[in-house]
């Protein structure tokens, strides 16, 4: 397997071993959202709220787990000429599979759901994951990076989402009862009691602006922890993955 | 890569044939996939559109006010002054008797499209308006939205009668209704057309009317 992924190194510039790394690489190293840049469109379109960024997180987490397995199990018969048109096929069909389920049998989250689901198609991170890693790994390989990218992306969009709802509308998750259930309205706070926040935080130019901020604040916490230990813990674990 | 040298499989998979039939088995097996999927989930979805049609109506119109299926006891009423397209106005009935009318309105915001839905009694009071969709900036002026704020409920009770045609507008242009703080547009165009709505009640009521007693004629 260890040759499988010279295309992802970690942090340190090591090559990913262990299933460990696949998720952890997937939810901060390698995140989708603030590293790899991609899927910026429902990023933009949805993060108005951390509601609506969850529940978009949710939803691609499960796209992205069903056609990384997918792909993975009929990497050998794909050939290489043809990948792309049938990772799209598997994709595009799984989206409305999951699509159709939710509006049948789930239709209240379908309500918030809906108008995000058909957007995923468009997540080019979804393709980009299935062609670089699930067309070269294992199905269990490939299902831990999906998750663990799955989940990289959600709270990246959850954080982007709260940090805009907080300055535009001085809510934090709200509406998030319709999302997860009554059982979850403690969720809704109201952390600024105004009127009409800061109407920049909601519109698109502030999405671009505070999704700036979070890619300069995670570089910031890696440039420092790299500093912090250059030597000690990072290196004694790199050396008990290579034993 | 390497490992699958040993295959004979790799052979095949660079042969154009095996490509295309390769993408065709499973274009086939995605399309067959959907049209399960469609079939297993298409009188369901149908049932829960259904319901929440209903659910909007009941937002606009207590059930106190009909005993009759109002979604099927619609007419057509072909209005040029009010609508391009032949308005579609259902009835809800107590006894027979007409008790109130429901329809929807589309009118252009400031994003785009909004979809109104509005309901009268028979003396053209309004019984309640909601918006059904629209594509106003969030924060902003979704505050049409009842979940949101109860802004939209102002409307309740008001009709040609107790409000004079001049209060019928934002206060900001000399009317009776609150705009929001940053947008006049949206709450503008919604005022404007419920305005126009009330009007297109007074134009047509003689259809209503006219269709009780054919509906009486039938029935009895």
């Amino acid at each position: 397997m260890s040759e499988g992924c010279n295309s992802c190194p970690t942090s340190n510039g090591e090559a990913v071993t262990s299933y460990k790394d696949y998720f952890s690489f997937g939810i901060w190293e390698n995140n989708i959202a603030l590293v790899q840049l991609l899927g910026l469109c429902p990023v933009m379109a949805v993060t108005t709220s951390a509601t609506n960024g969850l529940g978009m997180g949710i939803a691609t987490t499960v796209v992205m787990i069903i056609s990384c397995v997918l792909v993975s199990v009929l990497r050998d018969v794909i050939p290489a000429e043809v990948r792309n048109p049938v990772m799209i096929a598997i994709i595009a069909g799984t989206v409305t599979l999951v699509d159709l389920a939710m509006n049948a049998w789930m239709h209240e989250l379908y309500k918030v759901l809906g108008l995000f689901i058909a957007l995923i198609v468009t997540n080019c991170a979804i393709l980009g994951r299935t062609e670089a890693f699930s067309m070269k790994q294992p199905p269990a390989a490939a299902f831990i990076d999906a998750v663990g990218m799955g989940l990289g992306f959600t709270w990246a969009l959850v954080v982007l989402g709260g940090i805009r709802e907080i300055i535009g509308s001085g809510t934090l998750f709200a509406h998030a009862s319709s999302l997860l259930g009554s059982n979850f309205e403690w969720l809704e706070i109201t952390v600024i009691d105004i009127d009409s926040g800061i109407l920049l935080a909601i519109l698109p130019p502030g999405g671009f602006i505070f999704l700036g901020v979070m890619i300069a604040v995670k570089r910031a916490i890696d440039s420092r922890t790299a500093k912090d230990e250059p030597t000690d813990t990072t290196d004694d674990e790199l050396v008990a993955i290579e034993q | 890569m390497k490992l699958l040298a040993n295959f004979s499989l790799s052979k095949l998979r660079a042969h154009v044939a095996y490509q295309s039939a390769a993408m065709g088995v499973l274009c086939t097996l995605v399309t067959f996939l959907l049209v399960m999927g469609q079939r297993l989930t298409e009188a369901d979805i149908k049932l829960r559109l259904e319901e929440d049609r209903l659910e909007l109506l009941s937002q606009v119109l207590p059930a106190s006010y009909y005993d009759n299926v109002p979604l099927e006891d619609a007419v057509i009423i072909p209005d040029t002054l009010f609508s391009n397209e032949p308005v579609e106005v259902f009835i809800g009935r107590k006894k027979g008797d007409v008790s109130s009318i429901v329809f929807e309105m589309e009118t252009e915001g400031y994003g785009g499209t909004m979809k109104l839905l509005l309901s009268l009694n028979t003396s053209g009071e309004i019984i309640g308006l909601r918006v059904l969709s629209h594509k106003e900036t969030p924060g902003l002026a979704d505050k049409l939205e009842i979940s949101k704020s109860d802004w939209i409920t102002v409307f309740n009770g008001l009709s040609l009668q107790n409000l004079p045609r001049e209060k019928w507008a934002v206060k900001k242009d000399g009317g009776d209704f609150d705009q929001f703080t940053g947008a006049t547009i949206t709450p503008r165009a919604v005022v404007g057309r419920v305005l126009n709505g009330l009007d297109f009640y007074e134009r047509n009521k003689h259809h209503f009317t006219h269709s009780i007693k054919e509906e009486e004629t039938v029935d009895e």
